[in-house]
């Protein structure tokens, strides 16, 4: 048994589908293939990868339209005889062919207001319960592969990279928002530069992540609550004044 | 924009790679939206046979008949449920894929405009001030309750009918709907950060995780209690009008 593999090979600027047959094995993922067409057919073709095991997030890439792993995506999962389209992920620069530059990211990232714990207890410790934790850990369970940034359609169909952030850093965001230890508030960061009004909550990060984390249920739609509280809710803002605490 | 070879930049509405049938689910989800808001419309402006003894249609409940205003009573009390399914998470998502188009589905292209916004900018900013509905609707339940007892009536006597079930199949949906609501997951308990630290914030932790149990299911809730809605104003509106008999159960 074969199958067509359609790879793009280019670069930023220019590039184009070409086929390469492969041969099928049990139990083959699409990643394999690429290797076997590095191996026998096409030494230069560019793809990142690494662990092979879902765990690393390296190779991201638009498997017949659809934002995968090629690690985790098996061969048997396409119809015999039907040639698999294989692109680089669409909402960044293409490097050169599977491989694109995802470097925007980490500058989104470094941007985010830090971990800040409140004081510690008397002992000079700091102490949470299993229950405080247990919703942030989901979060934590992002492997940054990215999928969530290529499939959102504000980044990818309106390019708003300078205005928002992107469902991988609302997860993060999330994460440090609800942690039981931290005493920093950053719903004026979301609403403002992680810009997550911008989010339609249309949930494809939620279908693409291959964490199965609820991205929009647990992160984005809570931080969107939380930002409510602090900016659009009229009786909330009153309330703060009477208190003096606005 | 991003440095993506003209191969690979699929612009233009619909443009995708995919090979699936994405289409469909947009395609049935807006049909079968548009057909119960349609509906319901047309049932609320008809301002008769939504009564019938114990029974009243859940689009003409709480009942408020004010003899001067010649409006249907529903038209005086449908808009905060109207407005609380508008904002809702769950329809947004729905309407934005199918209506609005964007996107229609993952990884496909939409009607492109450089004029994007999302919510922050008038009018779909005022989606933020879904808990007020849910505030308003959850004043609803206790009557829609209430028009369950009614429901057991028969001229004086308890009975149950095919009508008390639908009405009762219409509230524990309508019900489920509320409490599975994003906005009150995070008011019953969301917004803390430490589950821990107080006991009612513990009783608050034990709230929100039933919440949460019921929010997983808020896309099947939206649209059974929809469904329910107006399958209990139709009963309602075909006994009333003598189109099918009501059969007692007890």
């Amino acid at each position: 048994m074969e199958t067509v593999l359609k790879i793009f090979r280019g670069d930023g600027t220019a590039g184009a589908f070409r086929d390469y047959t492969v041969p099928l094995q049990p139990g083959m993922v699409v990643l394999d293939a690429v290797h076997w067409v590095q191996a026998h057919q096409a030494s230069d073709l560019a793809c990142r990868w690494n662990c092979k095991a879902g765990r690393c997030g390296s190779c991201s890439a638009e498997v017949n339209g659809k934002p995968r792993l090629m690690c985790m995506t098996r061969m048997d999962h396409f119809p015999p005889g039907e040639a698999i389209t294989l692109a680089p992920m669409k909402a960044f620069p293409v490097l050169k062919d599977l491989v694109c530059d995802v470097s925007w990211n980490y500058g989104v990232n470094r941007r985010i207001p830090a971990f800040r714990p409140r004081p510690p207890e008397p002992d000079g410790t700091w102490r949470m319960q299993q229950d405080d934790i247990d919703r942030v850990q989901e979060f934590r369970k992002c492997i940054e592969c990215f999928l969530c940034q290529d499939v959102c359609h504000v980044l990818r169909d309106h390019d708003r990279k300078d205005q928002f952030a992107g469902p991988r850093f609302l997860v993060r965001l999330a994460g440090l928002e609800m942690h039981p230890l931290d005493a920093a508030s950053r719903t004026a960061h979301l609403k403002e530069e992680a810009g997550i009004g911008f989010c339609n909550i249309t949930k494809c990060c939620t279908e693409v992540c291959p964490e199965s984390i609820h991205i929009t249920d647990n992160a984005i739609i809570p931080l969107k609550e939380r930002v409510v509280d602090d900016f659009y809710d009229p009786l909330r803002r009153l309330w703060r004044r009477l208190r003096g605490t606005s | 924009m991003v440095a993506v070879p003209d191969e690979l930049r699929r612009t233009g509405f619909a443009a995708t790679e995919r090979r699936d049938a994405w289409w469909v689910a947009p395609l049935l989800q807006g049909t079968v939206l548009a057909v119960l808001i349609t509906y319901a419309n047309w049932a609320a402006l008809q301002n008769a046979n939504y009564r019938w003894g114990g029974y009243l249609s859940p689009l003409y409940s709480p009942l408020i008949t004010i003899s001067w205003l010649p409006l249907p009573p529903s038209l005086l009390i449908l808009l905060p449920p109207v407005l609380f399914r508008a904002t809702c998470y769950y329809y947004r998502k729905a309407y934005y894929r199918s209506y609005f188009l964007d996107p229609p589905a993952c990884a496909v292209g939409e009607l492109r405009g450089n004029r994007y916004r999302g919510e922050t900018a008038f009018p779909l900013v005022l989606q933020n001030l879904h808990r007020y509905l849910f505030y308003i609707t959850f004043l609803y339940l206790p009557f829609l309750w209430s028009d369950v007892v009614h429901a057991t009536s028969f001229g004086g006597s308890f009975g149950v009918g095919i009508g008390t079930l639908v009405i009762l199949a219409n509230t524990t949906a309508l019900t489920l709907y509320s409490f599975s609501c994003h906005s009150a997951r995070h008011l019953i308990g969301g917004s803390l950060d430490c589950f821990s630290c107080s006991a009612g914030a513990r009783a608050r932790h034990a709230a929100w995780k039933g919440a949460s149990v019921l929010n997983a299911r808020h896309m099947l809730f939206a649209w059974v209690s929809f469904f329910t809605v107006c399958s209990a104003d139709l009963y309602v509106r075909l006994v009333a009008s003598g189109v099918i008999h009501d059969i007692r159960l007890l």
